[in-house]
């Protein structure tokens, strides 16, 4: 009987059950609080025609960067893209679609998954390109456009330190958009720097329940720095 | 004389107040940072989820999991908090940020803006752009009067994809301080040397032009 226990031994055993065609929901902002582990699977195990839901999709050979190396990727959504010359030519060859989606709907989109709340109504993107075909309403005299969330078959989450039963916290800005992403998935997957005994981390401080996650791994993280602005 | 980049900062930096939360989109908007008044308290909100933004690190400051929305290396100052991209827009969403300032391509006399994405070229994104055009009351938009063909970017009608719809209502040029008010621009200021002329001809949109516009004070 493990119980409560999420800890895996690998990440084979991590992101098993994982196929082609699945939906993957991804944390991290840029190259920062990415589950570098967890990608690194997904291109050992060569699955293939995914749609990734990431702000980003890495950068030339690293992060979800590397999924493109093998064209993993079928579709990606995300707020911004093309910081990898890969990823600009497989979407200049047609090989890769994605649908462009602002960052703070990205994150509203994830959290509604999460929470059961199958869509909601924003300002954000009224009267742009975003707004196009989707319904509109008006409240108090302002228009808005509905928005659809987002679940996925498997989440991947970076976080700093979790106890055995999978509750996570994340270090400084690497939490990004991880909280939402351990919410949505019917997977959830976290790794982390360091898994401690239940009972070691204050509960007030936790920032992501147990019950969301369901497998929980250490790994070792490289977390490249993308701009490394320094002052005198 | 059009305005450097840096006076373009110091004339948005006159807009800022005491206790202001302010969001500073990427390039020019980033430099009002740098002329915060002496004595006033601002915090800077960065939208991958910090408020209480400071300055670049020391090399042995640097730390992977603190950066700002550019993706840089940054610190926190004293009085900071740190939080997940839903909570980091739920407050820009919700109208708690005090000030937002950022770049565009161009603005119109609707208040519409267009930001992020011109046909043909490689579309990239627009990150957070249209959430905060979107939730923010208290907009600034800092871009050059015209482009580097010498044509106006203050427009009757944008001709781009839009960011936001009706959003804008300040906008600082290198040329001049405009409000946008019922479907036309107003000329509030001229940046030193800068004739009234050469902004009206610089112009594309509906210009009002009152008795008497001052210099700015730069």
């Amino acid at each position: 009987m493990s119980g409560f226990n999420k800890v895996v031994g690998s990440y084979e055993e991590a992101m098993a059950g994982l196929e082609d065609g699945m939906t993957v929901i991804a944390g991290g902002f840029g190259l920062c609080g990415i589950p570098e582990g967890c990608i690194a699977q997904i291109k050992k195990m060569g699955t293939k025609e995914l749609t990734i839901v990431s702000n980003n999709c890495g950068v030339d050979g690293f992060g979800l960067g590397i999924l493109l190396e093998d064209k993993q990727i079928k579709k990606m959504v995300s707020s911004y893209v093309g910081e990898n010359k890969l990823f600009e030519d497989q979407l200049l060859a047609g090989e890769l679609e994605v649908e462009l989606t602002p960052q703070g709907t990205l994150a509203e989109k994830m959290r509604a998954g999460g929470a059961g709340i199958p869509a909601f109504y924003t300002a954000t993107g009224y009267g742009t390109p975003v707004g196009d075909g989707k319904e509109v309403r008006e409240f108090d005299g302002r228009k808005y456009i509905m928005e659809e969330a987002i679940t996925g078959d498997f989440a991947i989450v970076k976080g700093w330190k979790a106890d055995t039963y999978g509750n996570v916290i994340y270090r400084h800005t690497a939490q990004n958009f991880n909280p939402m992403a351990a919410t949505a998935g019917k997977i959830t997957i976290v790794e982390v720097e360091e898994i401690v005994e239940p009972g070691e981390l204050d509960p007030t401080q936790i920032h992501t329940p147990g019950i969301y996650v369901d497998r929980l791994i250490q790994g070792t993280f490289e977390k490249r720095i993308e701009q490394r602005t320094v002052r005198a | 004389m059009a305005l450097s980049r840096e006076q373009l900062a110091m004339r948005v930096a006159q807009e800022l107040q005491d206790g202001f939360y302010v969001n500073l989109g990427i390039g020019i908007p980033t430099l009002v940072a740098n002329y915060v008044p002496e004595g006033m308290e601002v915090m800077l909100q960065s939208e991958n989820g910090l408020l209480g933004m400071g300055p670049f690190p020391t090399e042995e400051e640097v730390d992977a999991d603190m950066i700002n929305a550019g993706k840089q290396t940054v610190t926190t100052i004293t009085g900071a908090s740190i939080f997940s991209s839903a909570e980091s827009f739920a407050m820009i969403r919700g109208g708690h940020v005090d000030l937002t300032v950022l770049g565009a391509f161009e603005v119109d006399v609707q208040g519409n803006i267009a930001s992020w994405m011109i046909p043909g070229k490689l579309i990239k994104g627009m990150g957070g752009a249209m959430d905060l055009v979107a939730g923010a009351d208290n907009i600034i938009v800092t871009m050059t009067h015209a482009d580097k063909h010498g044509n106006s970017k203050l427009l009757n009608e944008c001709t781009l994809p839009l960011t936001g719809a009706g959003c804008i209502k300040k906008v600082v040029t290198d040329l001049a301080y405009l409000e946008i008010e019922d479907g036309q621009f107003i000329l509030k200021e001229r940046a030193p040397g800068v004739s009234v002329e050469e902004i009206v001809s610089k112009t594309g949109g509906k210009l009002v032009v009152p008795d008497n516009v001052p210099e700015m004070n730069v």
